[in-house]
């Protein structure tokens, strides 16, 4: 890539108009992502975005790249098939905490297993928009929605911790209004080799307004933020004066200062999986602060290089029939005169 | 020195070995087959086997079982009732006895005959001694087990494999009634168990201990010749319908310089092409075994809107499954093919049997109005051709196209002319290679003769485009909600898919050409449907058969082919699909013959009921 970007922010908006609620959290993602993208790509045919069904889904149509709507919980297959059939293609995957979690719940684990170089941005607002305001599998118990009128009863998912346990080979997590954040994991994840899974908390002002609120809050967010950079200690606080201390397997906030120094706090690892199964514990909880930023990142094999790899073997066994007319003609055969 | 047993020519027999799961049915008719295919018979085979893996040993749900019909004359069914049962222990015989011409040979395995076995099948009295058969049938009672114990004494194999040669000792016997050479079975264990030598030996001296037995027991009194049948010249080789399946869709993809992607999910009886396929790496073959029937499609999809072409297969409830993304395959007028190799439902039915029962399903099961093409294979050789057609209709036409095959197709064999594939037509893939506009991309543009619209693919320059499951306008496939354009694309996704009936050949008809009855059938009744026609033909009826490949769209010449005939009877394994898809399309009083038995319909039967019709 040469410094100065070949492309600009407009070459990756579309002429649709664009059919968000006013002052909806997807706005935020769309117009980072098309800012941050000529800093990632200079072949924007190269870009393909796949989403499934939901607000979030609509965002193909808003990315002047290649798209494809299609259909609910089902992105990850067609990002998968696409990505074998090419594996030159740079896919990001669109989806949102039901179309994710719900109704495609199946097809994110295996996708996160088999580690398809893939770019997942869930949006996740706890709340189902698009079929006005149902809760999510990422719903807090008790939450009143039209099809839960005396609180909700299931218990929900934490999507980092599921993804972790999908076997993810990276996992981050942001919000809609953290804007530079939202850029630096869009970039973590496109270098990534593999599926990078990013969770994006999104605010759904019509049905789900303020779930995030604690964590965007100008006044109270950092606070309850704990920012994540490698290889740094797990410090927050408006004044840098918390941290995560580990008490043996258990970690607890301290505050830094009298009984703990800088040098008590739990480092950051993102190859150390033990840290980023922590991390992921701590989302929606009254006890830690929400992490955001690379939760964990270990790269290994993706599928598409283990596929090519295979297909490349294969191409080598010389000792089986060779060409479509060997294959056509092999076994026992006869001749009838 | 035994008497010599005469030989007597016959034109067909047909054989069912039948026996336990475990006893290697499959195997000794599969080598029957070969052996008698490279000795030029005719021939048509029908595997028969329990949805269990193992079912408790003994156990009438245990029953597997492989039927051969050959013949020095040109045949088209594996056959009805069997000339020959050969039963390897009671429960075999329970099931299939009543299937056995009458006079028919019985060869039973009489060691399995034992108490326990006969409790399991149900048996108050050994039907070996009371003298319940020897009556009916020319009863053929020999100690399997104990000759190939002792033919195998010296090899160094646990009793249990050695027991379980006994499928060879069988096989042996028949080879020796019908007079077939023992080599190609020996060299194929050579092959097969090249590293297991003592194997080898175990098999080869069971195999000649049935043969030799045959020849000196003196308890057959008759061996019988099946001459070589006349077929059309050329090079043969024997074929089941996976196979050609997965060859037609390699030669779709030489033929049009496509690469193949092929995603799915395991269901009986589909998963063999998902094997074939998984072996084919290096024709630049890529499979993919989904997590679920859903992931199946929609990888296939995926692949082909990323210019490979994207193939699935599966069953009726795996096809149950994929259909939202059928439709999404539909209004993204992607090319996709996905094969349904019909099995007995509904629900999960009867996994390992054969039925005709998915045709509504393939033809009209989506919402909305969703127009696909299906096509569906005749015999089990004739599912290469099928494979290949519905590969070059999906691109031709950028459509999905349905293949419907059956349990039968797949696992029945036939002798099969070897195609030539330099033979086959080249099609175009016809990528869209550049956008010759300042424009943006207009990717619902179409060919105005076919309809279809281009298949502009990721990565192509100028070409970015967005595509998706709600509407699409005209010609933009910009997101549309407007009635008029709505109604207008309805139209022509149905008129894209009816102009494939512009290139379809002449639809065949064998027989007369204006007559009393046309026998009209689809997919795998063929067979037997074309086998009543050449019966009723000889005796001077004035009747044809009609086999239709293509349901969606249909022929443009049936319906004067129709008008040619006083009755039309439609044999098929279901209640009557496509009878009403036939009647409600041309108004025709056409009569059904419709069997749901879990297995292919018998010519006997098509021929019964053809008369009666005639005569009324």
């Amino acid at each position: 890539m040469s410094d100065k970007p070949l492309l600009k922010k407009a070459d990756f908006q579309s002429d649709q108009a664009i059919r968000w609620c006013p002052g909806c959290g997807d706005y935020a993602i769309l117009a980072q992502t098309q800012k941050t993208f000529p800093e990632i790509t200079e072949k924007k045919e190269n870009t393909v975005f796949i989403s499934g069904i939901g607000c979030s889904s609509r965002f193909p149509y808003y990315m002047n790249t290649f798209g494809f709507h299609t259909i609910h919980g089902r992105a990850p297959t067609i990002a998968s098939g696409l990505k074998m059939a090419n594996p030159e293609l740079s896919v990001w995957l669109v989806t949102g905490d039901g179309d994710g979690f719900s109704i495609g719940g199946n097809h994110m684990i295996h996708l996160l297993r088999r580690n398809v170089d893939i770019n997942v941005m869930l949006f996740n607002n706890r709340i189902y928009g698009l079929t006005k305001g149902q809760y999510s599998p990422t719903s807090e118990q008790g939450k009143v929605t039209y099809s839960t009128p005396m609180g909700s009863i299931d218990y929900p998912f934490k999507p980092t911790k599921l993804a972790l346990g999908a076997e993810a080979s990276f996992v981050a997590k942001t919000i809609d209004k953290e804007l530079k954040h939202l850029q630096a994991m869009i970039k973590r994840a496109n270098s990534h080799k593999g599926t990078s899974f990013i969770e994006i908390y999104q605010n759904c002002n019509i049905f789900n307004d303020g779930a995030f609120s604690h964590l965007t809050d100008r006044d109270s967010k950092e606070e309850q933020l704990l920012r994540l950079e490698d290889g740094e200690p797990m410090i927050f606080g408006a004044e840098k004066d918390k941290g995560i201390y580990l008490d043996g397997t258990s970690p607890k906030v301290v505050q830094i200062g009298k009984d703990y120094s800088i040098d008590d706090i739990v480092v950051h690892n993102e190859k150390d999986r033990f840290i980023g199964d922590m991390l992921a514990n701590f989302t929606a909880s009254e006890e830690f602060p929400e992490p955001i930023g690379v939760l964990y990142c270990k790269e290994r094999p993706s599928y598409d290089e283990l596929m090519e790899a295979q297909m490349n073997e294969a191409q080598k066994d010389s000792k089986k029939a060779k060409g479509l007319y060997e294959l056509l003609n092999a076994g026992d055969t006869w001749e009838v005169k | 020195m035994s008497k010599k047993a005469k030989l007597e020519t016959v034109d067909n027999v047909t054989i069912r070995f039948a026996g336990d799961s475990g006893d290697g049915m499959q195997l000794s008719g599969g080598r029957f087959t070969q052996t008698s295919a490279i000795m030029g018979n005719d021939l048509s085979t029908l595997p028969d086997f329990p949805a269990e893996i193992r079912a408790p040993a003994g156990s009438l749900a245990g029953v597997s079982s492989f039927q051969i019909h050959f013949s020095s004359q040109e045949i088209h069914t594996p056959g009805e009732k069997p000339d020959v049962l050969v039963a390897m222990n009671p429960a075999a015989l329970k099931v299939h006895l009543k299937d056995l011409t009458p006079g028919g040979a019985l060869i039973i395995n009489k060691n399995a005959f034992t108490t326990k076995n006969l409790k399991l099948a149900g048996y108050d009295s050994d039907p070996t001694e009371d003298g319940s058969l020897e009556d009916y049938y020319s009863t053929h009672f020999i100690e399997m087990s104990k000759m190939v114990e002792r033919a195998c004494e010296g090899i160094d194999l646990s009793p249990k494999l050695i027991d379980r040669t006994k499928n060879l000792c069988a096989l042996g016997v028949l080879f020796w009634m019908y007079d077939r050479p023992l080599e190609p079975t020996i060299d194929w264990l050579n092959k097969k168990f090249k590293s297991k030598p003592d194997v080898v030996e175990a098999n080869v001296r069971a195999l000649n201990t049935g043969y030799n037995y045959g020849d000196t027991a003196e308890i057959f009194t008759t061996r019988y010749v099946v001459k070589k049948a006349k077929l059309a010249p050329g090079k043969y080789r024997n074929i089941n319908g996976t196979l050609a399946t997965c060859l037609g869709l390699l030669t779709a993809v030489e033929k049009s310089k496509l690469s193949l992607t092929f995603a799915g999910y395991p269901i009986t009886p589909a998963s063999n092409i998902l094997h074939t396929l998984s072996n084919w790496k290096r024709f630049g073959v890529k499979t993919y075994q989904a997590e679920d029937e859903i992931a199946g499609i929609g990888a296939a999809l995926g692949a082909s809107y990323g210019g490979s072409l994207g193939v699935t297969a599966s069953s009726g409830p795996g096809i149950a499954l994929k259909g939202e993304f059928l439709g999404l395959a539909v209004i993204t007028e992607l090319p996709l093919v996905v094969i349904n190799v019909q099995r007995g439902g509904p629900s999960t039915g009867l996994p390992t049997k054969t039925e005709q029962s998915d045709l509504f399903q393939a033809v009209y099961g989506r919402n909305g109005e969703a127009p696909m093409p299906v096509i569906a294979a005749a015999t089990p050789g004739d599912c290469y051709y099928t494979a290949y057609e519905a590969c070059r209709m999906a691109v031709k036409y950028m459509t999905p196209v349905m293949m419907l095959s059956d349990g039968y197709l797949v696992n029945g064999s036939e002798p099969w002319i070897i195609p030539n594939p330099d033979k086959m037509n080249d099609f175009d893939a016809g990528f869209v290679k550049e956008n010759l506009t300042d424009e943006q991309y207009l990717p619902y543009k179409r060919n105005e003769e076919t309809l279809a619209r281009g298949w502009a693919i990721p990565g192509t320059k100028g070409l970015e485009h967005r595509i998706g499951g709600i509407e699409k306008q005209d010609v933009t496939g910009n997101v549309n909600y407007d009635s008029d354009n709505h109604e207008k694309m309805v139209q022509i996704r149905a008129q894209k898919v009816a102009n494939i009936a512009n290139e379809l050949p002449p639809t065949e008809v064998f027989g007369e050409k204006k007559g009393d009855l046309l026998i009209l059938s689809w997919g795998s009744t063929h067979g037997a449907c074309k086998a009543a026609t050449e019966s009723l033909l000889d005796e001077d009826l004035k009747v044809a058969h009609v086999s239709i490949r293509w349901i969606s769209p249909l022929p443009k010449d049936l319906k004067d082919i129709l008008s040619n005939y006083k009755k039309i009877l439609m044999p098929e394994i279901n209640t009557g699909q496509f009878r009403q898809m036939i009647r409600a399309e041309f108004l025709v009083d056409a009569i059904g013959l419709n069997e749901v038995q879990g297995k292919p319909l018998g010519a006997s039967t098509i021929v019964a009921k053809a008369k009666e019709i005639i005569n009324e």
